[in-house]
């Protein structure tokens, strides 16, 4: 013993970073004996895409941060409660003195992908993209510039919105539509409810506790909202007054299950939509569906409600029963059965009768809130799957009703922060977020009826056809990470962004060298949150809590960071908008009108100087709760929704149509139907062919280490999140892997290396990853393997059919030992 | 004679998401290096399916819940009865087990001694470290770090009596060794799927997650 043990460790630990009070970035603190200056204190906070934007009370001293609190100034207790960080807000200092922070303008000087850059001046800087983007425009107009998807600096002042807002002025950028998270929800929520919000605006947290049974389909607050505020607190709180049972089904054993589960159903990936048919055909066959509330209310269920000329055949009710006589309840061979779905799903038959027993028995004298997670929509069917979804509120006629939901993510509460101004777009053509891969390989051959191109009406060809004009020639991308780590297939997304004959010019914006900024021509250092002043609101997702933070610093900006309302101002000067771009005011001036605004839509709102201190001010349900469709509920005709047939389209009139104009690739197995059907995809369940290679389905989901990609970079979250694919005991004796061995993931598109986690918590045939992880292949840095564990590296670009969009959790996968792994097991 | 005041921890594992919040909280105030864990949670589960020849599964039993410990201020504190030089001493005026660095040899025999895993060397400054309770926030009538950062207001810490008051509800579960051996000032309310401590079929199913601080064992040390 004795000294013995660090004696063995010095040694093994000359790598090890050390965050020290005095310079942060240096490996050690220096132990100079000087006195301390006095610790400031001042709020900022967390303004990544979890939808919370938690406060953070950050102390500093001598511009130096010390340490992290959040909000615990008053008495807490649930209803008037303390915002609590998570531990991602936890970690934020060490995120602000990463090894990797972006100190200078840089420019790159290897190819794309090397991350091979040298600093540059900002004058250089902001020459070289006044010139390129000025040149590109001239060139190729302004539809040839676009900007990646990005969501990680929810800032109100000086984020994003700038860019976009100069932009607008020099004649605007190709539009995209939809994002990563929703993409397919949007469209799924706009055919039946009339209403792309439908799908995020469904009801209130709070109506939980008005029900008698959550259905949670994937919904996971305790791993994907987990603010002290927001739903995973409202959650736990409802679940534990026992007002109601709950049900969940996912692969995963969640962090929402833990025991609040009275029942846990496991389902494969990709294969709720066939539940959900397996539970119509139970509730069609006996008798228990609502068919007032299906007559009134909906259009197509059965042949009382389809639209004129069309057939009992094209309803759901004869989709289900696979029959063709209206008045027969006989099924057809093909018929939606608990024994068919069960195959498909592997939940047993006589559960999904049990389930849609108790469903149907709750609504008769309950009420049944059903909520359908982002995480099915991001499916290679996910369109049809949310709509499948959506049919278990629709049949048992439990929705617009106090403790019901249509099934749409919860409205959180919110109240009104002003941000800066965009503008709009000049530029009146949109691809799908997800197409813009395609866009830059061969944008000019995109068009609307296959790619899912929108433009006006007045300009499309006698067929509803039309084209963009040209491919995408300059990126954009402030905070964020689809340029390759977030988007994809990185194999095939580098490939892509390398050849600068098709994308010119890709401009990044970040605090980090993030994977998406190693493609980057040009490299902006942002300031963090930290070194920022702003008055920002909850996110979009807070639960029942809202809130306003007036954000402040006593620690920036640091190195050469500047605000992107401060760059963008010295490129508006350089393209001669200046006086359009700042309409005249400093910053100071857009802070105080900002607030101003904010007072006026918050009377009880603070003056800046009191939440200068104070830094929250916060509302409990300050619109009270929210029930979704209740003026529909209550009154269809006067609150008709905005479908053709003002009613829920079951049988969506438009989608008919689509269904037989739109031009989908050949062999896509993913089709645009009428009405909601489950059908095989790539890659799923039953692809049995691409099955016999690869014959573990793989799931992203959202691990708590970070959130997306952001916080990646912070090692205290590395050490207390494993980055491991999951694996079932059973898949993982087969396969020889024990937890924490290094594996090899693999598929057509790619190969990641990872730790693996052997664990009971996800179910047998299926293996699941913590999407956002730093992509380490590609040319430069992995080569044939990436070692960073990139979910990406494995996902498809195959759009959705509908929505174009990414089916990045519909994978599948071989699973063995890292092969240094299997040498060393060999030779134990 | 006034009893002297005993502190210890509350942690409610049928609230607790494993969400590791306290655990980074308390890296943050206490500037700990990756390998260091004063605070860590421990992930427990098991069960197992039965699937059919149409790859259907028939029945399921899975669980899991999370705990989160620090150091548990025992009562009979194995690390201070082993300690060789006196440096590892249970305060007389609030319970808490703190740790003199200046007598410190960094032999490691808390280490070994521990059922908790509560002691974590430092191997860079050759000295061993742990939870202190916060003292000087408590000082302040603060709570520590962890317990005011819990985002699911699963943890509390205050005198024993007044928490053996105000959560009458406590269980000796799995993974946590039988308190018999130390005394911790720990009450745990048992989540639905708690195993009896020493009696689990589950395993601990995170220890890659901070909860080894001798890089050359493999798994951490619980009992």
């Amino acid at each position: 013993m004795q000294r013995r043990y660090f004696l063995k460790m010095s040694a093994s630990l000359t790598g090890a970073a050390a965050l020290s009070g005095c310079n942060p970035f240096a490996d050690k603190a220096s132990t100079a004996a000087t006195p301390l200056a006095p610790e400031s204190v001042n709020w900022s906070a967390c303004l990544v895409n979890c939808g919370s934007n938690c406060p953070l009370k950050v102390f500093s001293r001598d511009g130096i941060i010390t340490r992290i609190e959040t909000d615990h100034s008053f008495e807490d207790g649930y209803g008037n409660h303390q915002v609590r960080a998570c531990l991602r807000g936890r970690s934020v200092r060490q995120r602000v003195y990463a090894p990797d922070r972006l100190k200078y303008p840089m420019k790159r000087v290897g190819p794309r992908g090397s991350g091979q850059y040298e600093r540059i001046s900002w004058d250089e800087a902001l020459d070289t993209i006044h010139q390129k983007l000025g040149g590109i425009i001239e060139q190729h107009g302004n539809e040839s510039v676009f900007f990646t998807y990005n969501s990680g600096a929810y800032y109100h002042f000086g984020g994003k919105q700038n860019y976009y807002r100069l932009m607008n002025l020099l004649g605007g950028y190709l539009g995209s539509y939809g994002d990563y998270s929703w993409g397919q929800m949007y469209q799924a929520a706009k055919y039946t409810y009339g209403s792309e919000a439908l799908a995020y605006a469904g009801s209130a947290m709070a109506e939980m506790s008005n029900a008698d049974l959550v259905l949670m389909l994937g919904y996971n607050p305790s791993e994907i909202r987990m603010s002290g505020s927001g739903e995973a607190y409202d959650f736990l709180m409802m679940q534990q007054s026992g007002r109601f049972k709950t049900i969940i089904v996912d692969p995963r054993y969640t962090d929402s299950a833990l025991g609040k589960e009275d029942q846990w159903l496991p389902i494969r990936p990709g294969t709720d939509a066939a539940m959900a048919e397996a539970i119509a055909f139970e509730l069609i066959s006996q008798n228990r569906i609502d068919q007032t509330f299906l007559d009134t209310y909906c259009q197509g269920f059965d042949e009382r409600t389809l639209p004129d000329g069309v057939p009992y055949a094209a309803s759901y009710k004869s989709h289900i029963l696979d029959n063709t006589d209206p008045a027969s309840l006989q099924p057809g061979p093909n018929a939606k059965t608990p024994e068919w779905a069960a195959k498909i799903t592997g939940i047993p038959a006589d559960t999904l009768r049990q389930l849609a027993k108790q469903l149907a028995d709750t609504a008769e004298s309950g009420r049944v809130y059903v909520q359908i997670a982002a995480s099915l929509n991001r499916h290679a069917a996910g369109e049809n799957t949310i709509r499948a979804m959506y049919m278990l509120p629709l049949m048992l006629g439990q929705l617009g009703l106090p403790g019901t939901n249509t099934g749409a993510l919860p409205s959180g509460a919110s109240m009104h922060a002003p941000r800066m101004p965009m503008g709009s777009n000049p530029v009146d053509k949109s691809i799908s977020f997800f197409t813009w891969t395609q866009a830059v390989e061969d944008g000019a051959n995109m068009t609307v009826l296959r790619d899912g191109v929108k433009m006006p009406e007045d300009q499309l060809d006698a067929n509803g056809d039309g084209k963009l004009n040209t491919g995408i020639k300059a990126i954009i991308n402030y905070a964020g990470n689809a340029l390759i780590n977030q988007h994809a297939d990185t194999n095939r997304t580098e490939q892509i962004l390398q050849d600068e004959s098709k994308c010119e010019f890709i401009l990044v914006v970040d605090n980090w060298m993030t994977p998406s900024a190693r493609y980057a021509d040009i490299v902006l250092p942002d300031v963090t949150w930290l070194e920022s002043e702003d008055l920002i609101s909850q996110g979009y997702a807070a639960g029942n809590t809202a809130t306003v933070v007036q954000m402040s610093s006593s620690v920036g900006p640091m190195f050469e960071c500047r605000n992107s309302y401060d760059v963008c101002t010295e490129l508006a000067k350089r393209f001669g908008v200046e006086d359009a771009f700042t309409e005249g005011k400093t910053t100071q001036d857009w802070l105080d009108q900002f607030y101003a605004e904010a007072q006026a839509a918050n009377p009880g709102l603070p003056d800046k100087e009191v939440m200068l201190k104070q830094g929250v001010y916060r509302q409990y349900l300050p619109q009270g709760s929210h029930i979704a469709l209740e003026d529909f509920r209550k009154d269809p005709q006067a609150h008709p929704l905005d479908t053709p047939s003002g009613k829920i389209e079951i049988y969506a009139t438009p989608l008919a149509y689509k269904e037989a104009h739109w031009q989908l690739p050949d062999g896509q197995q993913e089709r645009v139907t009428a009405i909601p059907k489950y059908s095989p995809h790539r890659d799923g369940y039953e692809d049995v062919e691409t099955r016999q290679r690869y014959p573990l389905q793989l799931t992203g989901y959202h691990t708590k280490g970070r959130v997306h990609s952001s916080y990646h970079n912070v090692p205290w979250l590395r050490e207390a999140v494993q980055d491991a694919v999951w694996i079932n005991p059973m898949d993982a004796a087969e396969r020889g892997l024990k937890t924490d061995d290094k594996v090899r993931v693999w598929n057509d598109r790619g190969e990641i290396e990872v730790a693996v986690k052997v664990t009971p918590r996800i179910m047998p045939g299926v293996a699941a990853l913590g999407q956002g992880a730093w992509f380490k292949g590609g040319q430069f840095q992995g080569g044939k393997v990436d070692t960073g564990g990139c979910l990406n590296t494995l996902t498809s670009q195959q759009p959705t059919p509908l929505s174009k969009g990414n089916g990045q959790h519909t994978n599948l996968v071989e699973i063995g030992k890292a092969p240094q792994q299997a040498e060393k097991s060999t030779e134990e | 004679m006034r009893q002297p005041k005993q502190y210890g921890f509350f942690v409610d594992t049928a609230k607790c998401t494993g969400c590791k919040t306290c655990q980074v909280a308390c890296k943050d105030k206490n500037d700990l290096p990756v390998g260091i864990n004063y605070r860590r949670v421990y992930e427990y589960g098991g069960g197992g399916y039965q699937v059919n020849a149409d790859n259907i599964i028939e029945v399921q039993d899975v669980y899991a819940y999370y705990a989160s410990i620090s150091c548990n201020h025992c009562s009979k504190p194995a690390c201070v009865k082993v300690c060789p030089t006196g440096a590892m001493h249970k305060r007389r005026k609030d319970g808490l087990v703190l740790i003199d660095q200046a007598q410190c040899m960094a032999c490691g025999r808390c280490h070994k001694a521990c059922p908790y895993d509560a002691p974590q060397m430092d191997f860079e400054s050759g000295h061993m470290t742990k939870c202190d309770g916060c003292h000087e926030r408590i000082a302040e009538g603060r709570l520590p770090i962890c317990v005011e950062s819990c985002p699911m207001r699963a943890l509390d810490f205050g005198p024993m009596d007044e928490l053996k008051a105000k959560y009458p509800d406590h269980r000796d579960i799995a993974p946590l060794p039988n308190p018999k051996r130390t005394q911790p000032n720990l009450l745990v309310r048992a989540n639905k799927h708690a195993r009896a401590s020493g009696e689990g079929d589950g395993d601990v199913l995170n220890w890659a997650e901070g909860l080894v601080n001798f890089p050359w064992e493999s798994k951490g040390k619980l009992g």
